[in-house]
């Protein structure tokens, strides 16, 4: 081997560390698309546009559920008295505390809502069932009252609103 | 992988788990110590290219599967909604069909490597015969992928090669049965070959291993032929031979990047973008260029069961060849005669190749039978001869001394052996697009497209124009099952905003149900809405067109192409001409003629000098002043056909933007990153010399 001055090592180094970096790069470039691919699909996230409801068939006391993105929506017409018991419960006795008000739209009071998917591990809630007249979650117990709040069990907050609005009295339009 | 390891851990931790899995002691012997010949030529690493097809294949098919349907109804369909839908789908599929090019053309110069330099004599042979059986799995595999997409070649190429085993006296029938799993190819075949098709390349991996392992017992061969001396002789695998390799699938990689980003359906039929239909069979069924020397072996024994054991025994042979050649010295290039009856033998493998393309008619069936008895010849007749009677050269003392030789003389007969390869290597690819040369007609004219060559892009004006043609015209008998509303916004395509989209499908009615009272009903399109069918069914379609189906024009462009005939599909390699389904679509819709005197028209029939037997069930569909074009552009039939071309180009592949310009940037990465490796090589080299 013959001896290599310093000038010559350091030239050497720098070729290597360049051609070690591109080569990261390349790697990290490559593996782009392969995880990018797993993302939802062109005609999943067009399949996942807004829909129209019409709210005129759901007579009072009634709730019906459709499906928006896969996920089911629960859309319940609230009696009075449904309405009355929401509002009556102090908000600060609420695990998750928030307003009857501040989950449905003014204006459509009778109208609540909701994701129907229990923020506990993810099942399905039943309607009109359980302790408080609202959602009961046969999985682990967790019960919603009237407005869709966590009242009771292992659930750790409400059920959520989908973003949605009124097109007209008796139609929303979810997303 | 030869010996106990001579790996050291140093930290605890690692000495601790050497001594009760000594598996980074293997790996450390196996690919950092292990002792490689110093005078290995470029053509040694084909191995590691072949190792990094694998990966890729593995790892793209993987992902491929995450989004395939292998169901009949489904198949097609998804590999399209792969390539449009997906993100990154169109790349990733173009890698694995392309690679599976990619993968071939890398093991045959591996083969034909350790054949010149008699790789696969003692103590090799059981590596030989483990790479043969790697080879043929290969072909299993890749014979199985291509049924997958489930288009006219992939039912019609597993119909010919399963009904191959029917040529078995007494059972044949009965296996080809069993292989289909039904009374034809159908549903069952398509899943158990996507079954097998998924699990056969961890099967090569698992062979690759054992040749791997093979490869390290007995050590590598070298252009030399001598066996390994002393410490002189080698260099420790790592850094030597894994930055050669690295250089040397960085370079492949170009190549790769070429067929895939610009010319990504050069080696495909295009024949396989149209749906499988059991009740017609196209023209000629051509097997993928890889098998190609084969399927022309199999054709040229004129009886069923001979041209089957032919082709069998053309891959069986080579397992046999340790045996065969018994010449003591293993380099060709101290065997003058071998060496010329070895390139002899590569240029019949060519012509073989080149003849399986053709039509079997004529003197191409002659000369198929001459090289086959060639092909055979070289091994069963010239081998064992040659290894008697030849007089070698002196081959060099040591590996030590072959290096020392060759520092005197620079530089071989590389460069005109490699352009020899493309030339050759672009004979048999071509060949498959050379098979429809029986069914005449002139040839279309070539026009200049807009989206050709490697920084094309769609004229916007021309799409939007070609899809107002299309709709004023096309729409009304054909459909466009693949294309959706939404499409028409998208970044590549016609420029359209959402709304224009959303108002072009909002224009139509949708049959859409049944709803909650199990009624269907009619809505307005949306944007996720496909192009709808302008009949309700495929009779409805038929009693409208006198009996002939309008075909779905999404991959029309895909799925046409017309002969270029010889030299020019190599120029087409160089040039990345991929215009030939738009040139066909824009002079079919200006080839409409009186009939020729002597011609007999059909009934019902119109004359079409570009349709194969210019007789075509479609009258002429546009005339000039047919479609207003607000922009000035001259209403004449010359460009309605150009525009509306460039839309069902577009249709066919809406990501050839994305393709090119993701290609563009590639390119730049994989050439800078060459030179880099070039020089780090060259360095880490210096002081083994
Ligand atoms: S998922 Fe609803 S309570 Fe556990």
């Amino acid at each position: 081997m013959t001896t290599t001055s310093s000038a010559q090592h350091t030239r050497r180094d720098f070729l290597y560390v360049a051609t070690g970096a591109v080569a990261a790069v390349g790697a990290a470039a490559a593996v782009w698309p392969l995880i990018s691919q797993m993302n939802p699909d062109a005609s999943t996230i067009a399949a996942g546009a807004p829909i129209e409801v019409d709210l005129t068939p759901i007579a009072e006391g009634q709730d019906i559920k459709v499906f928006w993105r896969g996920k089911p929506i629960f859309i319940s017409h609230r009696t009075k008295k449904q309405i009355e018991d929401a509002r009556a419960v102090p908000v600060s006795s609420l695990p998750d505390p928030q307003t009857d008000q501040a989950r449905v739209k003014e204006g459509h009071d009778q109208w609540l809502v909701v994701i129907g998917i229990c923020t506990h591990l993810g099942c399905i809630p039943i309607a009109h069932e359980g302790a408080y007249d609202g959602f009961f979650c046969p999985c682990h117990g967790s019960v919603y009252d009237t407005s869709g709040r966590i009242r009771q069990g292992p659930a750790p907050s409400n059920l959520p609103i989908p973003p949605y609005a009124f097109v007209s009295d008796s139609k929303i339009k979810i997303g | 992988m030869s010996g106990p390891s001579s790996y050291q851990p140093s930290h605890p931790a690692l000495q601790w788990f050497e001594k009760r899995l000594p598996l980074i002691g293997l790996i450390h012997s196996s690919f950092i110590a292990y002792p490689t010949p110093r005078n290995l030529n470029y053509w040694w690493t084909f191995g590691g290219i072949l190792s990094f097809m694998l990966g890729v294949q593995i790892v793209t098919g993987v992902i491929l599967a995450m989004h395939y349907t292998p169901h009949v109804d489904l198949a097609f369909n998804s590999v399209e909604s792969i390539v449009r839908d997906v993100n990154y789908g169109w790349l990733l599929r173009y890698l694995h069909s392309n690679g599976a090019s990619m993968f071939f053309i890398a093991v045959y110069i591996h083969m034909l490597r350790g054949l010149y330099y008699g790789s696969y004599k003692a103590p090799r042979e059981v590596l030989w015969i483990l790479g043969v059986i790697i080879y043929l799995l290969m072909m299993a595999t890749g014979f199985m992928g291509y049924v997958l997409p489930w288009g006219q070649m992939s039912f019609w190429g597993a119909t010919v090669i399963t009904n191959l085993f029917s040529a078995i006296p007494y059972v044949g029938e009965s296996i080809v049965t069993l292989l289909w799993g039904g009374y034809a190819v159908g549903n069952p075949t398509l899943n158990r070959f996507f079954s097998l098709h998924y699990l056969l390349p961890f099967v090569i991996a698992g062979v690759v291993v054992l040749h791997v392992w093979a490869l390290h017992v007995v050590g590598q061969n070298n252009p030399a032929g001598v066996e390994v001396k002393t410490e002189k002789d080698v260099v420790p695998f790592t850094p030597y031979a894994t930055i050669k390799d690295g250089f040397g699938i960085v370079c492949f990689m170009i190549f790769y990047a070429w067929f895939v980003f610009y010319i990504p359906n050069y080696l495909g039929d295009p024949d396989n973008y149209i749906p499988a239909n059991p009740g017609v069979t196209p023209a000629h069924i051509v097997p993928e260029w890889y098998y190609l020397p084969f399927y022309a072996i199999l054709r040229s024994i004129p009886s069923k069961l001979g041209g089957v054991i032919a082709m069998f025994s053309a891959i069986i042979v080579l397992a046999f060849l340790p045996w065969l050649d018994s010449a003591k010295t293993r380099s060709s290039k101290y065997r003058p005669l071998a060496k010329q009856f070895f390139w002899i033998f590569v240029v019949v493998c060519v012509l073989l190749g080149w003849l399986g393309g053709k039509p079997a008619e004529g003197i191409y069936i002659t000369a198929g039978r001459i090289l086959t008895f060639c092909y055979f010849a070289y091994f069963l007749i010239v081998l064992p001869i040659l290894s008697r009677i030849e007089t070698p050269r002196a081959v060099p003392n040591s590996i030590a001394d072959d290096v020392l030789a060759k520092y005197g003389k620079k530089a071989g007969p590389m460069a005109p052996v490699i352009l020899a390869l493309v030339l050759a290597g672009g004979l048999v690819m071509g060949g498959s697009q050379n098979a429809k040369a029986a069914e005449g007609g002139p040839t279309p004219p070539s026009l200049s497209w807009s989206f050709a060559g490697p920084f094309g892009k769609f004229d916007r004006g021309a799409l939007q124009r070609g899809y107002k043609v299309y709709k004023e015209v096309c729409a009304t008998c054909h459909s466009m099952n693949l294309v959706h509303f939404r499409n028409l916004a998208d970044p590549g395509g016609p420029g359209f905003s959402a709304a224009q989209a959303l108002a072009v499908a909002s224009d139509i009615q949708v049959k859409d149900g049944p709803n909650d009272a199990g009624d269907m009903f009619d809505r307005p399109g949306r944007l996720a809405d496909k192009f709808p069918a302008p009949f309700p069914n495929e009779n409805a379609a038929r009693a409208a067109n006198g009996g002939a189906y309008p075909p779905d024009l999404s991959l029309l462009a895909k799925a046409r192409n017309y002969d270029r005939g010889f030299p020019q599909f190599i120029f087409d390699f160089f040039t990345q001409f991929q215009e030939k389904g738009p040139n066909y679509i824009d002079a079919l819709l200006q080839g409409y003629e009186d009939a020729p005197k002597d011609f007999q028209l059909p009934q019902g029939a119109y004359y079409n000098k570009y349709f194969p037997g210019h007789a075509i069930k479609m009258p002429k569909p546009i005339s000039d002043d047919q479609v207003t074009y607000d922009d000035g552009t001259p209403q004449k039939v010359e460009n309605y056909a150009k525009d509306v071309a460039t839309f069902m180009m577009w249709t066919a592949e809406p990501h050839l933007e994305a393709r090119k310009k993701l290609g563009l940037q590639v390119m730049i990465f994989l050439i800078i990153f060459a030179f880099l490796m070039y020089f780090t090589k060259k360095k880490v080299w210096a002081d083994a010399h």
